[in-house]
């Protein structure tokens, strides 16, 4: 025991004092989250719009204001010909352009129909598609408000909510995502070169010959990882629900738990790692490319797993990420208990445990 | 103690008959990768306090047959025991009793010299309380007071080889294992690490080392030199001399290592 704690505080020596190893465990983190979580977003804000007004009546000035207020669109009020409009979708400056016929109250009020034309960027298909539901949602509402005044007529009005995310907020599904993720380079990368390091300074060789058991030598630089996680947890934790406003609906408590068992998962595949390979150059390489690209396709949070061909819909299903991708969204966004997430925790621990034995086992032959 | 002081009391070689207790007994000890003998049937016996020098070209064997006797690796067939361990069942209990150093060293560079010392001599079990003080007065010695809360990353080489060595003794092994430990070092240090080498064995510590440099050979007590995984020859410096007819180990060496037909 006493071995072991010198062990520990030896690890923690040296990463306090490795620039590299700090910047990995609170860098990434920082970078990824915010970088996928603004940037990787589906939803359309503040797109430029121009509303040709060819009306100027009761109407149609009731009906732009409501567009106005919406926080999806900047509108552009111009007095233009529709061969200017093409000129202004060509400079790239607008998204989406509005046209409001003469007489627009007029035939509303007479021929109980009037129309209004929307143009779309369509070299942007799903800004475009959004667009036209923005628009079509503000008009069909506005139609609601005057019928209601004027004669009732039948109608169905559907009520849609997307449950879970009443606002649309796309990054409540990106940020899940990118924190399995983080957690799966930075553990896997940090235990991984932590390994190797002494592999490459030859101090492994020292420590071999100690009476340290091999397999201390591996959980001693596991450990102090699986605590530093645990801070690194906290502080992806906290950038998610008060930067990027996921909510935090399920219970803290399973949260941690759940992600202690990924994160243990995550650091058993860098001790992996590290058996394979000799030089810190690799093993970062090994933990960051090949980690990353499977964990960004297979676990779902931007290419559905259900659109993708069988074959890779089963191959998901080895990808440590996607287990947690689904479990954090239970939890956080849900606020489902440990009833749900059951078969999660249990893929996840197995799967650590096979990487922890093949780990371990491999290790040993090394010494024979 | 100086080299000459201690060449003289050891010129006859062996120590008396009374107080030879060896503390490494191999016999026949071999170790194949595959198809390949990497050690091939040697026998010796090294004693307590004794400067056993272990020579040979790259790849002649020399730190297979030291990973075998320090628990690094399981010898393939042949008997050895190491401080009365037997290296097959007993690699644990060996481990305790040896201290180890190899070329590349094994400070942690991104760590004190004080904090080195502690974490080894907490690997190794030493008492904490014990740690503390002995540590201090390891530092004083070694004259690194200054530089003892300092990164062992900017000490000369010299003294980091130094400090490596203290290190490896720190525990009070009963022997300990050199792996070319004066690689790269200039003479003048490579002298002061003999000093402290003599001084360890005067106490009683057993030294095994493995090494390139021929002068470093001469201040050995017994000196084996291995070609191609056999021992060619094993005596006191100035007997192989005398055997060999030559004048310097150097020339012993060449004319035993030139038969060596495995290439490195």
């Amino acid at each position: 025991m006493k071995q072991f704690l010198a062990f520990i505080t030896k690890e923690f020596y040296h990463v306090f004092r490795d620039k590299k190893t700090l910047l990995i465990l609170f860098g990434i983190p920082l970078m990824q989250i915010t970088l996928f979580g603004f940037a990787l977003t589906s939803e359309v804000k503040n797109a430029d719009i121009i509303v040709i007004d060819n009306a100027k009546d009761d109407d149609s000035e009731k009906l732009i204001n409501k567009l106005r207020a919406s926080t999806y669109f900047t509108i552009y009020e111009k007095q233009i010909g529709y061969n200017a409009i093409e000129k202004e979708f060509k400079k790239g400056q607008i998204k989406a352009a509005i046209i409001i016929p003469p007489k627009f109250n007029n035939d509303l009020i007479k021929g109980k129909k009037s129309q209004i034309q929307i143009l779309t960027d369509g070299t942007e298909p799903n800004v475009a598609k959004m667009l036209v539901q923005y628009i079509t949602a503000i008009t069909m509402d506005y139609q609601r408000e005057i019928n209601a005044t004027n004669s009732p007529m039948m109608m169905i009005i559907p009520e849609i909510r997307m449950l879970y995310n009443e606002e649309g907020n796309g990054s409540i599904n990106f940020v899940p995502g990118v924190m399995a993720l983080v957690l799966m380079i930075v553990c896997t990368a940090l235990t991984s070169v932590a390994v190797v390091r002494e592999k490459e300074l030859g101090t492994m060789e020292a420590l071999l010959v100690s009476p340290f058991k091999p397999i201390g030598v591996l959980l001693a630089k596991a450990l102090p990882y699986l605590v530093l996680s645990f801070v690194n947890l906290n502080f992806i934790l906290l950038l998610a629900v008060f930067v990027m406003k996921v909510p935090m609906q399920g219970s803290i408590l399973l949260f941690f738990f759940f992600s202690m068992i990924f994160i243990a998962t995550s650091l058993s595949m860098g001790l992996l790692i590290s058996n394979i390979t000799d030089s810190q150059q690799v093993a970062l390489l090994l933990s960051m490319i090949g980690m990353m690209l499977p964990t960004i396709v297979f676990s779902g949070f931007i290419f559905p797993l259900e659109n993708m061909p069988k074959f890779f819909q089963w191959f998901s299903y080895i990808v440590p990420a996607r287990w947690y991708y689904t479990g954090v969204k239970s939890i956080m966004l849900k606020g489902l208990d440990i009833h749900y997430i059951w078969k999660e925790m249990v893929a996840l621990s197995m799967m650590g445990t096979f990487f922890l034995t093949i780990a371990i086992s491999k290790f040993k032959i090394r010494l024979a | 103690m100086n080299i000459t002081e201690a060449n003289i009391t050891n010129n006859n070689g062996l120590l008396s008959k009374e107080e030879k207790e060896p503390v490494i007994i191999c016999k026949d000890l071999t170790k194949k990768f595959g198809d390949f003998v990497a050690v091939d049937h040697i026998t010796f016996e090294v004693n307590k306090g004794e400067i056993f020098g272990f020579l040979g070209a790259n790849g002649a064997g020399k730190t297979t047959a030291m990973r075998m006797l320090s628990g690094l690796i399981y010898p393939t067939s042949g008997q050895a025991s190491v401080a009365g361990f037997d290296v097959y069942h007993k690699q644990e209990k060996i481990k305790k009793n040896i201290g180890y150093m190899s070329q590349r060293f094994s400070l942690y560079d991104n760590l004190s010299p004080l904090e080195n010392i502690t974490f080894y001599g907490g690997v190794y079990g030493v008492p904490r309380k014990e740690i503390k003080e002995r540590s201090r007065l390891l530092i004083e010695q070694l004259g690194l007071q200054n530089e003892a809360n300092k990164l062992v990353a900017s000490l000369p080489l010299g003294w980091k080889q130094k400090l490596a060595f203290s290190v490896a003794i720190f525990h009070e092994p009963k022997i300990v294992f050199l792996d070319e430990p004066t690689g790269g070092v200039d003479p003048i240090t490579r002298r002061q690490f003999w000093d402290m080498i003599y001084e360890a064995a005067s106490r009683g510590i057993t030294i095994f080392v493995t090494t390139h440099y021929m002068d470093e050979a001469e201040y050995c007590n017994r000196i084996t030199i291995m070609v191609d995984g056999k021992i060619e020859a094993l005596d006191t410096p100035g007997n192989l001399k005398r055997i060999y007819n030559e004048n310097s180990i150097n020339d012993v060496f060449y004319k035993l290592a030139r038969k060596a037909t495995r290439e490195e």
